[in-house]
């Protein structure tokens, strides 16, 4: 790079010239390479067009979905349906949905399983991805080999539900959880940064007499805390979202979860079997209840958001890099 | 990307032959010897192992209802082998071959109108300069990934539904209605759509790691040449991207059979089986819904065994072209 930099500085100095010509230019990006040409008028409206046009487009829905939870029934009549711009604003969807029960019982499944479940997978990630991070160490091949398999050949959906049905798992919240607590790809994920971190310091601590428990809680765990934190995102996501294994597994409406509520209420417009609270026919029929579907939107959305912001910051780094690799 | 994982990679692979080159002697160390001091590490794999053995591969051993007439009051020990017979029903049933035919129209679609998206989408934000921008665009669009779908199929019939957003533009401009959640013929393209609402952004990740390893005096280089913008893009970029774009084809390529499950099966309802039916939903329906478990099995079987083969394919043919492919230890 550094041999080039007589003739680049030359164009730097053209370049800029010609920028500093018309008056009604904007100022050269300092981080613009100086081979390239300041991009004409055209190409610089097409480009904001189109990331502006990305950017509402994923904006713009969850807006509408969030005003309207917080509109009145006015409001949305005015609307016709989904809100855009606030009128008058209101928490009583919200309101609704505590006194109803229903929705608050599905968000307290969902909040366990999402807990308990996350809990446990990265528990069994950590001590997987750490116990095969050793090239060389005793019977770590078949076992990887185990894991690597069930990411090519799925056993199933029909022989997966009779093991569940099997253990008497059915309408229990570990059917939930257990069938879905591996994930070969995240493990790998998880595996191939602990490979990264340098092994000279960890040999050294095992020829100092530091057991395998003690190098990977006091030594590599603290230097994986990104990791840690993009698989557990991974693993919490999935669980708050899964909404399949519920329909199979859990017939007593009673521990629907979140995602399953959310399902009968706006997709089949239904109360949830056995409930008599049932946003589209409450008073107002459809639209007064269509503010109390979005806010069940909202809560399905909320913990994403909440949590999404402190992970988010990792994805550009190292870790993303074994994810892609898998 | 391409630079830092194959480093990974050289690594790893340097490491893994390492106990038979340098330290030999290990090898040659008794069994006790090895156990004693390697049990703390096959004690950590204990879970994994538990949980794989009973929720992945004693599933895996309960394909055999496939060759019975199983029924649930009997159990697998009390129903009767009936060789290929349910095989033979499966590739009978014109249901099967239309629900193949829609998973695999399904993925030739999305292949062609979703998989360029995210490329595209990493090429134009990789040419916004000022990085608080890049940063901000990228953390709004890889957020609907994290969306369930339940929660985006709801936002996409608020939107486009009978009652939705647009419907009430067009009406309010006394335009006709239209239709999109429930007709079977825009079914495709509703489904491609929110797929690409969900996860195009996130798609975009790879690639702009990919990116951003580019040597920048390639570009130089070009620009000197006289490349404009486009042909740098065309003769730089995309050949930087190459083995990301072949990873990702490859592994799409081996999930053929495999079309978004919940995705369709929530608006399978509305739009019908006609257009919605694909193999995971077929499989769903004949087992579970209809209680025809041997015949669901093997239905099942048949998908993932062919899964299977075109995953390992596909990789072979990576390996052809002088790729990585998806897997190599």
């Amino acid at each position: 790079m550094t041999t080039t930099v007589p003739r680049t500085s030359a164009r730097v100095s053209e370049a800029g010239g010609s920028a500093a010509r018309g008056p009604g230019h904007r100022r050269r990006h300092p981080d613009r390479p100086p081979y390239e040409a300041e991009p004409g008028p055209v190409a610089k409206t097409a480009k904001t067009t189109a990331l502006t046009v990305i950017v509402l487009a994923v904006l713009v829905p969850l807006w509408t979905v969030v005003v309207t939870s917080l509109s009145t029934q006015a409001a949305i009549n005015d609307a016709g349906g989904l809100v855009l711009v606030p009128g008058e604003l209101t928490v009583k969807a919200y309101t609704d949905i505590i006194r109803g029960g229903v929705v608050t019982r599905a968000v307290g499944v969902s909040v366990l399983v999402t807990a308990v479940g996350t809990a446990l997978s990265l528990a069994v990630a950590i001590l997987t991805a750490y116990g095969l991070s050793r090239p060389g160490s005793l019977g770590h091949r078949p076992i990887l080999f185990m894991l690597l398999i069930t990411m090519f050949f799925g056993a199933g959906m029909i022989p997966t539900y009779l093991v569940v049905a099997g253990l008497g798992l059915i309408d229990s919240l570990w059917a939930l959880i257990l069938p879905t607590a591996v994930s070969a790809f995240n493990i790998l994920i998880m595996r191939n940064f602990f490979m990264n971190i340098d092994r000279g310091i960890l040999d050294s601590a095992r020829i100092d007499g530091a057991s395998e428990w003690r190098i990977l809680g006091q030594m590599v765990l603290p230097l994986s805390k990104a990791v840690i934190a993009v698989v557990g995102l991974f693993y919490g996501v999935a669980y708050w979202n899964a909404f399949f294994n519920a329909v199979l597994y859990i017939n007593d409406s009673a521990k629907w979860p979140l995602q399953l509520v959310l399902r009968s209420y706006v997709l089949q417009g239904q109360a949830v079997p056995g409930t008599t609270f049932d946003p589209s026919s409450l008073d107002g029929g459809q639209t007064a209840g269509l503010a109390i579907q979005m806010a069940v939107v909202v809560l399905a959305m909320v913990p994403v958001l909440i949590v999404y912001p402190f992970v988010q910051k990792h994805f550009s780094s190292g870790v993303m890099i074994g994810a892609i690799k898998g | 990307m391409t630079a830092a994982p194959q480093a990974a990679r050289r690594r790893e692979r340097a490491a893994a032959p390492a106990p038979q080159v340098p330290t030999s002697p290990r090898r040659k160390r008794p069994m006790r010897a090895r156990l004693r001091e390697d049990y703390p590490l096959l004690l950590m794999c204990l879970p994994v192992v538990i949980l794989l053995a009973v929720f992945m591969y004693a599933p895996m051993l309960g394909n055999v209802i496939a060759w019975m007439d199983y029924s649930p009051y009997v159990g697998i020990l009390g129903s009767d082998f009936v060789g290929w017979w349910n095989f033979q029903r499966v590739v009978a049933d014109p249901r099967f071959w239309h629900a193949v035919q829609n998973t695999l129209i399904i993925t030739g679609f999305q292949l062609v109108f979703f998989f360029p998206v995210p490329i595209a989408m990493a090429i134009l934000l990789n040419s916004v300069l000022t990085k608080r921008v890049r940063t901000a665009i990228q953390s709004i669009v890889y957020l609907p990934h994290f969306f369930s779908w339940v929660i985006v199929v709801s936002i996409f019939q608020q939107i486009l539904g009978g009652a939705g957003l647009v419907n009430q533009f067009l009406r309010s401009r006394g335009l006709e209605a239209v239709e999109i959640m429930t007709n079977p013929d825009t079914f495709l393209l509703l489904i491609t759509s929110q797929q690409v609402w969900k996860d195009a952004g996130w798609g975009m990740i790879v690639f702009l790691a990919a990116l951003s390893t580019v040597d920048r005096s390639q570009y130089e280089a070009a620009a000197v040449d006289g490349a404009g913008a486009w042909r740098r893009i065309w003769h730089v970029t995309l050949p930087a991207l190459r083995p990301v774009i072949i990873l990702l084809l490859i592994l799409r390529l081996g999930d053929a059979l495999t079309v978004g499950f919940e995705q369709l099966i929530l608006q399978r309802d509305a739009v019908g089986a006609g257009a919605a039916e694909v193999l995971d939903t077929f499989v769903y329906y004949s087992g579970i819904v209809y209680g025809d478990w041997s015949y669901a099995a093997a239905a099942g079987l048949i998908k993932g065994t062919v899964s299977l083969i075109l995953v390992l394919g596909a990789n072979k043919i990576a390996h052809v072209f002088g790729e990585a492919g998806v897997y190599q230890r």
